[in-house]
């Protein structure tokens, strides 16, 4: 023990002097490389390095604004450091210039600024009381943007590993009741106390038993349990670390998925760290606890994120799921009880115990304690992470944190809970995000992706979408879900081309009720939910394709005709030289006209025409 | 692609290299085959040891071979005595495994529903005009695959393109021209290096 506070006191120092440094941070997340921040960091290497500028040079994770990706932080002892927007490699210089050597912040590019004991500079927004931020809470993320996610040191200095380090002086059957007192629930979506959970493991007996870590985040439009892999490894790692012991197992498996190299790699990385510094292994800080974390790479299933399924996969077999009961925490991975959650559930952990579960408590609402991690993606201005504290409103996010509708055009509806999930309507805007509320109007609370669709989306097509999706992805074992998906699927289909009949609509809800209480697991009992909520909330697009063959929002290719106005053409034949199906004709400089019957409806004419001149209606 | 490896462990040596498949003739070309196989069989002696690391061994191998064909697959079955149905059952499941061999980009649209949101379907179509080839298909050339992929949870810079492992943000159709066009000056720049 004497060593880990020998340790914390090291990396304490060592951060202390990293801060009273001269820095410029970039953030490497996966968001900020593909906006080009490894180009970022190479331009500022090159500067810094010709100019010899007498400046530290680290990066960091995701601070959350994917929409002012690629970022980068400068701090200047005794100056509020300030987070840039939109620095490209042609930025580079002038901010340099001006930031480190005149020690003048580059004003029109800031984002936030983060004062610490220093005076605010004016114009610039703090970031707790920027628009982005005003509402969020910042625990679970509160290391991303923040802290070099490489470095254990900076874990260890920024209170990382204090929460193991309690709970081994804590009775085990303590451990749990304190999850179970903070009310922390799954985070994955389904909503099950973990405390609970955690208890069902402790109970049942067993010489081997194991944490496993649902890191298969197959949700599209969710990204927050990357995020949290990529930017604070640790904390999910001590919290699998704390289900170990509370559960009595000496093993954890992070399952995640193949397309997060960057998350596997890092967790690598923390697992090595971990284990260099006696935290994973034997005998953890001289306690009788030992526990090893393996990571296991997903190879492309979403089946894989249902929990038996997963199992599955982690034994190297195809993943499918089981039937329960019984329950992995009786039987799971390898037929031995098992302890299944979700990375932010895990990564709430240490918090919780540092903290104190009341702490946690009283965050969100009655039944939905604490805060939640949520991607905010689709037609919005900012897009990003936030995390807020459960029982805030659909409206609060999408309007204060997320900015509002792109191009100022109106909200139709936003997606919860990814292909499980449901679209919600503006007249349920002010429903407080939290699990009970969600489930009843008919969404689910999901993982935390947000989608917002604006009134150029579909439902009709977006539910053809996800049941694409679904449909894909089925694995099969399961009739209602193999089959019932495909029938669906054929219907969506069908009232898309402008061929539906409106029993079709009946149809529909039968199979979908069907579906949603005959399927194996959760993805075949939740497929059905993107069709019964637009059905519940948009039900006149679905008669609008079907009695009207008409497409309200000009997607449905086979419900459109494309015109020229002959006002507004100018004859110039751009959109006739495009056109792949001779569909177009007309004489130079004369308004052009489109063969409805020829016209295959590829759309190539209106990207073509400068003038603003083919519509579709 | 990424390393996934925990242990760090040291690769062991593994005694005989596979046999060459019989009729290829071009002595490089064999060489080239049978160091493959070579690699496989220390793969297969690195993770055979340690239960349910088939998915692990079939990653690696597609590394190696960069598809998985029917031959390699039996290989596998046999080194690790398992039935070769068990062996296709687990790659057909999948969908990072391959079966086919792919070109030398692989160009995939993301169609996780943030991007399809902000119109990866017109990007997807844009890309097949383009390149004249169908989703899934690999250009006659053999430089180019189109594909669709899961979400790669970049969803705040939707639409997302990934050429091989490089994620590209915010992608309109006129850039895919140009992504095609880096990719064939990489592939020029190679071929010059031969």
């Amino acid at each position: 023990m004497n060593n880990m506070s020998e340790l914390r006191a090291k990396c304490k120092e060592r951060y202390e002097k990293k801060l009273s440094r001269p820095r410029v941070v970039v953030g490497l997340g996966t968001c900020g490389i593909a906006s080009g921040g490894d180009r970022v960091m190479k331009a500022i290497k090159e500067e810094v390095a010709a100019k010899g500028l007498d400046v530290d040079i680290d990066f960091t994770s995701c601070i959350g604004m994917c929409y002012r990706e690629p970022m980068v932080e400068v701090a200047i002892p005794g100056m509020p450091s300030v987070v840039y927007g939109d620095i490209y490699p042609d930025k580079v210089p002038q901010l340099l210039e001006s930031h480190v050597v005149n020690k003048t912040p580059v004003y029109e590019w800031a984002a936030i600024q983060i004062p610490g004991d220093a005076t605010p500079l004016e114009g610039i927004d703090i970031m707790e009381k920027a628009p982005y931020y005003e509402k969020q809470v910042r625990s679970v993320t509160s290391r991303l943007g923040r802290t070099n996610p490489e470095s254990i040191e900076e874990y260890i200095a920024t209170g990382g590993y204090e929460a193991i380090e309690k709970c081994l002086k804590m009775e085990r059957q303590a451990i749990i009741d304190e999850i179970k007192k903070s009310g922390l629930r799954g985070r994955g979506g389904g909503g099950f106390p973990t405390g609970n959970k955690w208890q069902f493991v402790y109970n049942t007996p067993g010489e081997k038993k194991y944490a496993v870590c649902n890191a298969d985040e197959g949700d599209p439009g969710a990204f927050m349990d990357r995020s949290v892999l990529e930017g604070d490894p640790h904390a999910v790692m001590e919290g699998m670390m704390i289900a170990g012991l509370a559960i009595g197992a000496d093993e954890g498996y992070i399952y995640c998925r193949a397309e997060y190299p960057l998350a596997i790699r890092r967790l690598n990385l923390a697992i090595a760290e971990a284990e260099k510094h006696g935290l994973l292994g034997d005998n953890i800080l001289g306690s009788n606890f030992s526990f090893r974390i393996k990571i296991k790479a997903g190879a492309g299933a979403f089946v894989c994120g249902e929990e038996t399924a997963l199992l599955n996969s982690i034994e190297g077999q195809r993943g499918m799921p089981r039937v329960r009961p019984p329950f992995p925490a009786v039987k799971g991975l390898w037929g031995k009880p098992t302890c299944l959650n979700n990375v932010e559930t895990y990564a709430n952990v240490p918090n919780i115990i540092r903290n104190g579960a009341d702490w946690f408590a009283q965050m969100g609402t009655d039944k939905s304690k604490g805060s939640k991690v949520f991607c905010l993606t689709g037609k919005i201005n900012n897009t990003g992470l936030a995390e807020v504290p459960m029982g805030i409103t659909l409206r609060e996010i999408i309007f204060n944190i997320a900015g509002g509708i792109q191009d100022n055009k109106k909200f139709k509806a936003v997606q919860s809970g990814g292909p499980s999930g449901g679209c919600i309507p503006a007249e349920h805007l002010d429903t407080p995000i939290d699990y009970d509320s969600l489930a009843a109007i008919g969404s689910i609370m999901g993982s935390g992706g947000l989608v917002v669709m604006d009134e150029t989306t579909c439902m009709v097509d977006v539910a053809k979408f996800f049941l694409n999706f679904t449909q894909l992805e089925s694995c099969g074992k399961c009739t209602p879900c193999r089959e019932g998906t495909k029938r669906m699927l054929e219907l969506l289909q069908k009232i898309c081309d402008g061929e539906g009949e409106l029993e079709d609509i009946d149809t529909l809800e039968r199979l979908a009720k069907v579906i949603k209480n005959s399927a194996l697991c959760g993805l075949g009992q939740t497929c059905p939910n993107p069709i019964l909520t637009t059905l519940r909330y948009f039900r006149n697009e679905y008669e609008a394709h079907i009695v009207d063959k008409r497409c309200p929002a000009g997607v449905c290719a086979a419900l459109l005709v494309y015109v020229i106005d002959a006002e507004k053409c100018t004859g110039c034949g751009a959109c006739l030289r495009a056109c792949p199906s001779g569909a177009i004709t007309g004489e130079k400089k004369q308004p052009h006209s489109i063969d409805v019957a020829k016209c295959i409806k590829c759309g190539a004419c209106i990207t073509r025409c400068k003038f603003d001149a083919i519509k579709k209606a | 692609m990424a390393e996934y490896d925990v242990t760090g462990e040291t690769h062991k040596e593994q005694e005989s290299p596979a046999k060459v498949v019989q009729e290829k003739k071009d002595p490089l070309q064999e060489d080239h085959r049978s160091k493959q196989f070579a690699d496989l069989d220390r793969v297969i002696g690195r993770y055979s040891r340690e239960r349910g690391q088939l998915i692990r061994i079939l990653q690696k191998a597609q590394e190696i071979f960069g598809y998985l064909p029917e031959e390699v697959q039996a290989y596998i079955a046999e080194k690790i005595d398992i039935p070769v149905s068990e062996v296709n059952g687990v790659v057909t499941f999948y969908s990072l495994f391959a079966t086919e061999p792919k070109g030398k980009y692989t160009l995939n649209i993301c169609m996780g529903t943030a991007c399809y949101v902000k119109g990866a379907q017109t990007l997807m179509n844009a890309l097949k005009e383009e390149l004249k080839i169908d989703e899934g298909e690999t250009t006659p050339d053999g430089v180019f695959t189109i594909k669709s992929t899961r979400c790669v949870g970049a969803c705040g810079l939707a639409p997302i393109l990934v050429a091989n492992e490089d994620v590209h943000g915010k992608i309109s159709p006129g850039e895919i021209k140009k992504i095609i066009q880096t990719c064939r000056k990489g592939e020029s720049v190679d071929n010059k290096k031969h």
